[in-house]
C-alpha cells in the first residue's frame, strides 16, 4: 500500500493490519542532527493523536504523535541505539514502531504523497 | 590658551562615576552622533524614541554620589547590620571563604563578568569548574548525575517535585511531604504546587506509606529532609523503599556537609536529592546568592530541570566541554517546557567546587568531624546540664526541649547568638565550619543559665560520636585527580588563573550579546559584597540585626518605583524568570480575589522569549500565541482577534519592550489599552529596560508587573551564567499580591513564595544601589548612550549586514540584529561561522538565532568606548570579507577560515598546515589583533557527539593530558 502521511510529519505503512510509523525526510531534515529517540513500549495501547515518542535533535526535542490508533505491537530499538539512522533513512531502516491498528479506517484522514508534498512546501 | 575657571560644583566631580561607567566620552558621543547625523544626543533620541511613550518627568533621583561616598555611606549601611554568631541553621551556615577563592574568584572579573557559557570554545575554563561542581555533587550525593546548580534549595525543590511528576510511572497528583522539611521549602513546593494541580499532603510519609495513618493513598513522590530540619536523621532506605513499593519515587533535601560523614542519599535508595552549596565557602548574605544542586538518576537526565554540562570532543576530536541536551532549555520548548528556569548560580556553583578542590576529601572530612565532634560534645553537656536534646543521633544539629526556651533565647541573643525558635519550648540550633570550644563553652552556660564548668577535653573523651554505625559513610567520594592536586596557595592560584584564562569576559573584550546587557560591573559596586557587615549575616536573623539591610531595600525600592513608575516592588525572585513566574502569580491571585479565577489565558507574541510562555504555563495559564508582523512587530489585527476570542478568559498579556526584535513600538500604549478594556493585565518583561530608564516608565505604558534584570540593567555581574535577580514592580492594585514569606516578616504576608530567602539574594542588591546611587539623573544619559552605540554599529555595518529589524526614523532601540541567511543562502557561511570566527578575532559571539533563527544580535551597551565599537565593527566587516572570498570560491565551502573557526594555538603552530588559507589569516586576520591576541583552547566543539553520548561527570585525568600533547 501508498504511503500516507499526517500533518505532524510522520509517515505510515499498512500491510494487513499492522501499520510502520516514521518521521519523514522533511521533519528529519529540519531537526538536524537526531541525537536521541524515546519510543513506546511494547504492548501499549494509544490512540490516535496521541503522544507517542520523542526526538531530539541539538536544535530541537519533537513530540511524536501516532497517526493512528492501536496497540504498540513492536519498537525499533535500532534508532535508539544508533539516533543517526532517522537522518540517514528515515523511510526504511529508520521506522520508530508498528502498531496493530484497531481502526483501519482512520487512514482515510491521512495524506497522500502529494498531499503531503504540498503541505510540507507550506510549513516550509 | 588657559581654560575657565571652573566651578566649586564640578571639582567635586559628581558625575565622574557617570563619565567612567559610560564608555564614549564627548567627543566620542559627538563623532558617533555626527555618523548618524544628528547634533546631540536629545535629537537622537527623539528619532528613536516615539513621542507619545517619553515621560515628561525627569528622573527624581538623588544626586550622584562620588565612588567614595556610596561605599561611606554602604559602609554605614553594613555597620548597621549586627553581625552576631547564627545557629539558626534551616539550610543557610557560616562558612570560610578561602581567601585564595575571595581574592581569585569572587573578587575577580575573569570570573564573575562572564556569561552563561553558551558559547563553548570561549568557556572552557568555567566550563571545567562547573563540571567539577556537577562531579562534587555526584560524589557526595551517591548520585549518577548532577546539573550545575539551580537558584536556591526551595526552587530545587519545587524542580524535583515536577521532576517526580514527569518521570514517574504514578498517574497520581498527590505529593507526600515530610513535615520536617525546612519551612521555607514546603512554601515554596506548596506555591508552585498549587498552579499545577498537585495536592501536597504534609504527613511523617512512613506512617502515611504504609497506611497507618489517614495521610495514605497513592501518591507520584515523597518529599524528605535528611537530616531533618530539627537536626533528626532518618531512615532513608527504609522510606525509599516503601515509596517504591507504592509505586512513588523519593526526593531527599540534604546537606553537603552531612553527606561527607553519612551515608548519602543516593546510595540508600533516593531517585532525586537536592539542597544547597552554601557553606562550602559561600556567604550567608543575608539570604543569597547560592548555589542549590541537583542530583538525579541517569535515567531522568533529559528530564531534569537547569543545565547540565557534558564532555564532546571538538574538530580535532579532543576532548571539549559544553552545555548538553540544551533543546531541553525553556526558550527552545516554551510553553512545553518542564521549567522556566535556565539560569544556574554558576559564581557560586564554581566557588563551592573550587572549596572542594582546595579542602579536597580529608579536609572536607576534617570540617564534617569537628563540627560533628563539637556538636556531639555540646549534646553532651547539655544532657549534663539537664538540657538533653531530643534526639541522640544527629550530625551538627540539635533540637532541644525546654520550658526556659524563651528565656535562653533571650540569653543568648544577648551574648550575640541566633538560636532558632522551634516552637514556644524548644529551641534549635546548628554548629557550623566556624564554631569553636569557646562557643560551645558559651552555649553550655547559655543554657544553664551559669558556668557549667565543665570540661570540654574530658567531655571530648567520653563522648562517643552520634551517628549510628548502620549509617556511617563508607563509600571514597572526590576521588578524581582535581580534588587532590591542588593543595599549596600557589598550585591553587595557577590552577585558578589557568581556567580564567581560556575565557572570554569583560575584562578581555566587549560581549556584544543581545538581550543580555553586558555592561561595566564598577569595582566600586562589587568590593561591599565582600565586607562581613553584608555578607555574614543569616537570612532569618532578627529584623532588627538587619536594620542597615532594611535601609538598603528601601532606598532600592524608592529608586525602581521612580525610575518604572509602579506602586511597590518585591525584591524576592532571584532571576528574570523567577521574576515572571512571580508577576503571573500576582495576576493570577488577582483575578482570584474578584471572583474571576476563572481568567486563565496568557497571550504572548511568537517573538517573546521562551522563558515567558514556561512561565505562563508554570503559573497554570493557558499561552495562546499571538503573530509577529512581517516587520518584527506585534500583529495587532490578530492581537484583537484573540483577544475578542478569549475575553471572557483573558488574564495577562507578556510583553517585552522595547521589543526583542529591539524595536520601540509606537503602538504600545494602543496594545495595552486593548487587553486592559477585555479585563487583562500586563506583563512587561523588562529584560530590555536598559533602554527605557530615564526615557520612559513602564507604567505609564500600561504595564501592571515588570521584573527587572537587576543582573543587565543594574549591573549585577552575569558570573559566568547566575547569580541574577530579578525584582518585581506592580502597580497597586497587584500590591497585596507580591510574594510573602513563612518565616521572616517581608510585609508581604506569608502566602506565595517563589524563592526560599524573604529578599531574595541580598546580598547582590548592594552592587544595583551603588550603580543608581552613583549615577542618579545621568542613568537617563547611560540609556542614551545605549541606544547611541547600538545605532552606530547599526550604521557601521548595514553596508555588510543587512539589519533586520528598525523603528521610526530607521533607528533601533538599544541592539540590533543582523540578518545572516542571505549570506549562507549565498555561500553556505552562516551565523554561527560568524559567531565562531569571532573568537579568533578576541571577541564573544553576539547572541545567536535569537529572536530569529539564522541571525545574530548585537547590544553594545553604553559601557563600551568607541575605539572598542570600532573594532568589533572591523572584525565583522573584515569577516564579511572572509565570506565574500568563499562566495567568489577564492576558498572551498568546506575549508576556509570561518567554517574551520575557531583555531587553536596547537593548531596554527603545528608543523604541517593543511588549509586552504594561510596560517596568518587563520590567527592574525586583523593587524591589532597581534598585540592581544586571544586564543581558543580548543576548536569548534562537536555538539552532536556530545549529544549523542551524554557524559556529564570529569573524564579521566588522561584525556586532558592526551588533549596537551
Amino acid at each position: 500500500m501508498a504511503r500516507k502521511y499526517s500533518k505532524d510529519h510522520e509517515w505510515v505503512e499498512v500491510s494487513g493490519k499492522t501499520a510502520t510509523v516514521g518521521i519523514t525526510d522533511f521533519a528529519q531534515e529540519q531537526l538536524g542532527d537526531v541525537v536521541f529517540v524515546e519510543l513506546p513500549e511494547v504492548g501499549r495501547t494509544v490512540a490516535a493523536h496521541e503522544q507517542v515518542a520523542i526526538v531530539e535533535s541539538v536544535k530541537a526535542a519533537s513530540e511524536v504523535y501516532s497517526p493512528l490508533s492501536g496497540r504498540v505491537a513492536e519498537a525499533n530499538k535500532a534508532i535508539v541505539d544508533d539516533p543517526a539512522k532517522v537522518n540517514a533513512d528515515p523511510f526504511g531502516a529508520a521506522w520508530f514502531f508498528k502498531l496493530e491498528l484497531s481502526d483501519p479506517k482512520e487512514l482515510d484522514a491521512l495524506m497522500d504523497e502529494a498531499a503531503y508534498r504540498a503541505f510540507a512546501a507550506e510549513s516550509h | 590658551m588657559s581654560s575657565p575657571r571652573p566651578t566649586l560644583e564640578q571639582l567635586l566631580q559628581h558625575d565622574d562615576f557617570a563619565r567612567r561607567h559610560i564608555g564614549p566620552g564627548a567627543a566620542e558621543q559627538q563623532a558617533m552622533l555626527r555618523e548618524l547625523g544628528y547634533d546631540d544626543l536629545e535629537a537622537m533620541t527623539a528619532a528613536a524614541v516615539p513621542a507619545q511613550i517619553r515621560s515628561a518627568r525627569p528622573l527624581m533621583l538623588p544626586r550622584p554620589l562620588t565612588e567614595r561616598e556610596a561605599l561611606d555611606r554602604l559602609a554605614v549601611y553594613a555597620s548597621e547590620n549586627r553581625q552576631a554568631t547564627s545557629l539558626i541553621g534551616m539550610g543557610y551556615h557560616d562558612t570560610v571563604t578561602p581567601p585564595v577563592i575571595q581574592r581569585n574568584v569572587l573578587e575577580n572579573p575573569g570570573w564573575y563578568t562572564a556569561y552563561t557559557p553558551y558559547q563553548a570554545e570561549v568557556s572552557q575554563g568555567r566550563l571545567e569548574a562547573l563540571l567539577t561542581f556537577q562531579q562534587m555533587v555526584m560524589d557526595l550525593t551517591g548520585l549518577d548525575l548532577a546539573n550545575a546548580s539551580l537558584l536556591d534549595e526551595a526552587t530545587a525543590a519545587a524542580e524535583a517535585m515536577t521532576t517526580m511528576l514527569r518521570v514517574g510511572k504514578s498517574k497520581s497528583h498527590r505529593l507526600l511531604v515530610a513535615p520536617d522539611l525546612h519551612p521555607q521549602t514546603l512554601a515554596v513546593i506548596g506555591t508552585r504546587a498549587e498552579r499545577l494541580g498537585i495536592e501536597v499532603v504534609v504527613a511523617d510519609p512512613m506512617k502515611a506509606l504504609d497506611g497507618s495513618s489517614k495521610d495514605g493513598g497513592e501518591c507520584f513522590g515523597v518529599i524528605a529532609q535528611h537530616p531533618a530540619t530539627d537536626g533528626r536523621l532518618i531512615d532513608v532506605q527504609a522510606l525509599a523503599d516503601k515509596a517504591h513499593a507504592k509505586g512513588a519515587l523519593l526526593t531527599v533535601a540534604t546537606d553537603l556537609v552531612a553527606c561527607v560523614l553519612l551515608t548519602p542519599p543516593g546510595e540508600l535508595g533516593a531517585d532525586i536529592v537536592v539542597g544547597s552549596a552554601q557553606r562550602f565557602g559561600v556567604p550567608l548574605g543575608y539570604g543569597g546568592p547560592h548555589a542549590a544542586f541537583f542530583a538525579a538518576r541517569d535515567a531522568y537526565k533529559r528530564q531534569i530541570p537547569g543545565r547540565l554540562i557534558g564532555v564532546s570532543v571538538d574538530r580535532h576530536g579532543h576532548t571539549a566541554l559544553r552545555m548538553a541536551l540544551q533543546t531541553r532549555e525553556q526558550h527552545i520548548r516554551r510553553e512545553k517546557a518542564t521549567s522556566n528556569i535556565c539560569t544556574a548560580q554558576v559564581l557560586l556553583a564554581n566557588i563551592a567546587a573550587f572549596y572542594a578542590v582546595w579542602h579536597g576529601p580529608e579536609g572536607l572530612a576534617t570540617i564534617a568531624r569537628r563540627v560533628h565532634r563539637l556538636t556531639a560534645i555540646l549534646a553532651a553537656g547539655l544532657t549534663k546540664i539537664g538540657c538533653k536534646p531530643r534526639y541522640q543521633q544527629f550530625f551538627d544539629t540539635l533540637a532541644i526541649d525546654t520550658p526556659a526556651a524563651e528565656a535562653i533565647f533571650a540569653r543568648a541573643a544577648a551574648a550575640g547568638i541566633n538560636l532558632r525558635r522551634l516552637g514556644p519550648a524548644a529551641l534549635g540550633l546548628s554548629l557550623d565550619e566556624t564554631s569553636t570550644p569557646a562557643l560551645v563553652t558559651l552555649l553550655l552556660d547559655l543554657f544553664g543559665g551559669k558556668q557549667s564548668g565543665l570540661d570540654l577535653a574530658r567531655l571530648d573523651g567520653e563522648t562517643p560520636d552520634a551517628i549510628p554505625a548502620a549509617q556511617v559513610r563508607k563509600s571514597r567520594f572526590l576521588s578524581h585527580p582535581v580534588f587532590n592536586l591542588h593543595r599549596s596557595e600557589t598550585e591553587m592560584l595557577r590552577w585558578l588563573r589557568r581556567l580564567e584564562h581560556k575565557d572570554i569576559a569583560l575584562n578581555r573584550s566587549m560581549i556584544p550579546l543581545g538581550s543580555c546587557t553586558m555592561k561595566l560591573n564598577a569595582a566600586a559596586e562589587m568590593m561591599p559584597i565582600t565586607w562581613p557587615g553584608l555578607a555574614r549575616i543569616h537570612p532569618f536573623a532578627p529584623r532588627d540585626q538587619a536594620l542597615g539591610y532594611g535601609r538598603l531595600f528601601k532606598d532600592l525600592e524608592d529608586w525602581l518605583k521612580e525610575m518604572t513608575g509602579f506602586a511597590a516592588v518585591s525584591l524576592q525572585p532571584n532571576a528574570g524568570s523567577q521574576g515572571e513566574y512571580a508577576g503571573l502569580i500576582a495576576i493570577a491571585r488577582y483575578h482570584a480575589s474578584r471572583g474571576e479565577a476563572h481568567r486563565k489565558v496568557c497571550l504572548i507574541p511568537a517573538s517573546a522569549h521562551g522563558t515567558n510562555p514556561a512561565s505562563a504555563q508554570l503559573a497554570g495559564m493557558e499561552v495562546v500565541v499571538v503573530a509577529t508582523a512581517e516587520d518584527g512587530s506585534i500583529d495587532l489585527d490578530d492581537l484583537r482577534a484573540k483577544v475578542e476570542q478569549h475575553r471572557a478568559r483573558l488574564a495577562a498579556f507578556m510583553v517585552t519592550y522595547p521589543s526583542t526584535h529591539g524595536v520601540f513600538e509606537a503602538e504600545i500604549k494602543e496594545i495595552t489599552d486593548v487587553i486592559h478594556g477585555a479585563g487583562g493585565q500586563v506583563y512587561m518583561d523588562g529584560a530590555n529596560f536598559n533602554a527605557l530608564v530615564g526615557l520612559a516608565r513602564p507604567r505609564k505604558l500600561g504595564a501592571d508587573v515588570m521584573h527587572m534584570n537587576l543582573h543587565k540593567t543594574f549591573c549585577i555581574p552575569h558570573g559566568g551564567g547566575g547569580p541574577g535577580m530579578g525584582p518585581i514592580g506592580v502597580a497597586a492594585h497587584l500590591a497585596p499580591f507580591l510574594p510573602g514569606h513563612v518565616v521572616v516578616d517581608n510585609g508581604n504576608g506569608t502566602d506565595g513564595a517563589v524563592a526560599a530567602a524573604p529578599w531574595g539574594s541580598a546580598l547582590i542588591l548592594a552592587i544595583s544601589w551603588a550603580y543608581i546611587a552613583m549615577m542618579g539623573p545621568h542613568l537617563k544619559r547611560a540609556t542614551q548612550v545605549a541606544i547611541l552605540n547600538a545605532n552606530y554599529i547599526a550604521k557601521r555595518l548595514a553596508p555588510h549586514y543587512p539589519v533586520l529589524f528598525t523603528g521610526q526614523n530607521d533607528m533601533v532601540a538599544h541592539e540590533c540584529i543582523l540578518d545572516l541567511r542571505p549570506l549562507k543562502e549565498a555561500s553556505g557561511i552562516g551565523a554561527e561561522d560568524v559567531a565562531k570566527r569571532l573568537m579568533d578575532y578576541g571577541f564573544h559571539a553576539p547572541t545567536m538565532s535569537f529572536p530569529v533563527a539564522g541571525t545574530l544580535m548585537i547590544e553594545p551597551t553604553e559601557s563600551e568606548a568607541k575605539a572598542e565599537l570600532d573594532r568589533f565593527c572591523e572584525a565583522m566587516i573584515q569577516i564579511r570579507r572572509e565570506a565574500a572570498e568563499v562566495e567568489k570560491g577564492t576558498w572551498p565551502a568546506g575549508d576556509n577560515p570561518l567554517a574551520m573557526a575557531p583555531h587553536t594555538l596547537a593548531e596554527v603552530a603545528a608543523e604541517t598546515w593543511t588549509h586552504a588559507y594561510p596560517r596568518q589569516v587563520a590567527a592574525f586576520p586583523l593587524a591589532w589583533i597581534q598585540h592581544d591576541k586571544y586564543w581558543p583552547s580548543v576548536a569548534r566543539v562537536d555538539n552532536v557527539a556530545g549529544d549523542r553520548n551524554v557524559v556529564c561527570a570529569c573524564p579521566p585525568i588522561e584525556d586532558y593530558l592526551q588533549a596537551a600533547e
